[in-house]
């Protein structure tokens, strides 16, 4: 290879390495400007311009697969055992066609109403909705009455029996309050996902998708427009934030 | 103590009453004195921050509104603001030997409350101890942001 040859070649991989580095920086700021775009400022707070949503793909969850829960449990401080006074804010449901014996597999929570019944029937104004559509309950204001448990038509909450200790500090629980899930409000404030569909996508079903619902642009808002999904209950015409595909 | 009343009613001459005054007021007068010499104020240790978000004095009499305002600004409204929020009160206060802001009697929390005789519940739900978000062993940080939307609707 004559000595004219090897310079060029040299010069070509100058070329590239710069260029990369060009494209690099120019990702760099690109990446950080749509982060920024996409997550709210800490003192802006929740707006009605969003409602928080999720679709359920129940041809995606895989049968036997318990990873939403147990993601749930870890990032809520959730003991994850299941006995009647124990706090379970997501489970899964197998649903199976008796005629034909079909069985479906389906994780079931909140479903995060816009006419919440447990946001009807609360005495104090604890169980409530955000301006962005996630019901929550306010423990502060919480007497444990459960009238909201026998409001859910979803058998969505739970009621903390016993005291606890060592909660997760940003998932305050205890004993007397009604609870269920929120949607991972404390991530979704930071501009994450729920941890069950960040499990469910790092398991590779991506059975679920997480999202704003009033952003067409949205991948729930895209999935929801091209797929058939069914509320839960829909004659309750509670219009939930969690619809589910193939049931 | 119906003895003495009934002297009183019958009418005790004016020197009398006066005297048997005095001596009642020695006898309730004792106790009150020794308890306020006998209460040590509460030894709090200083906290890990530079300094508090206000200053002393205002957080000695109105820490209890901040919280509850902040609260409710973080619950209802998603305001995620940390100047006054709870869980910065325990990264900052927790005990060296505890860890915690409420374990003893020495820590932060429960010293001065067990001085003023204040039994707030905080601790009943929200964490003593400063700690780390839960790492969920099977799900790793996703590369495509799920948050939604963008930032017209934000």
């Amino acid at each position: 290879m004559s000595e004219s040859m090897n310079t060029k070649l040299e010069d070509r991989r100058e070329f590239l390495k710069t260029g990369a580095v060009v494209a690099g920086v120019t990702l760099g700021p690109g990446v950080l400007l749509y982060s920024v775009a996409h997550s709210r400022a800490p003192e802006e707070g929740a707006s009605g311009k969003q409602r928080w949503g999720m679709l359920i793909d129940t041809t995606k969850c895989g049968d036997g697969c318990n990873d939403c829960v147990t993601a749930c449990n870890t990032e809520n401080g959730l003991s994850g055992h299941t006995g009647p006074q124990d706090s379970q804010w997501i489970r899964k449901v197998d649903i199976r066609d008796l005629r034909t014996g079909y069985v479906q597999s389906l994780p079931m929570m909140c479903q995060h109403c816009e006419n919440a019944p447990c946001v009807d029937v609360c005495p104090t104004g604890a169980s409530m909705k955000r301006a962005d559509g996630i019901v929550l309950v306010d423990r502060h204001s919480c007497i444990g009455c459960r009238y909201c448990m026998m409001a859910c038509p979803y058998k969505a909450r739970s009621f903390v029996h016993e005291p606890l200790t060592d909660q997760n500090p940003e998932v305050p629980r205890g004993k007397g309050c009604v609870e269920s899930c929120t949607f991972c409000v404390q991530r979704v404030d930071r501009g994450e996902s729920p941890a069950c569909v960040e499990a469910c996508e790092a398991k590779g079903h991506k059975a679920m998708i997480f999202g704003d619902l009033k952003d067409p642009e949205s991948e729930v808002s895209k999935a929801l427009k091209s797929t058939d999904s069914v509320e839960v209950r829909a004659d309750l015409a509670l219009n939930t934030g969690v619809r589910y595909q193939g049931i | 103590m119906a003895k003495l009343a009934g002297y009183l009613r019958a009418g005790l001459r004016p020197g009398l009453r006066f005297i048997v005054f005095l001596g009642a007021s020695a006898l309730l007068a004792v106790p009150s004195f020794e308890a306020a010499a006998g209460v040590n104020l509460p030894k709090l240790e200083k906290g890990k921050g530079e300094k508090c978000v206000e200053d002393t004095a205002t957080m000695r009499r109105n820490h209890m509104d901040l919280l509850k305002h902040h609260r409710d600004d973080t619950l209802r409204r998603g305001i995620r603001t940390t100047q006054h929020s709870l869980k910065g009160c325990v990264e900052c206060h927790a005990g060296s030997k505890t860890g915690s802001v409420a374990s003893s009697k020495e820590d932060f929390c429960v010293a001065c409350h067990l001085y003023t005789g204040a039994k707030p519940d905080c601790w009943d739900c929200h964490a003593t101890k400063p700690g780390k978000r839960p790492v969920n062993q099977a799900a790793q940080p996703t590369a495509s942001p799920l948050m939604p939307s963008h930032g017209g609707s934000q």
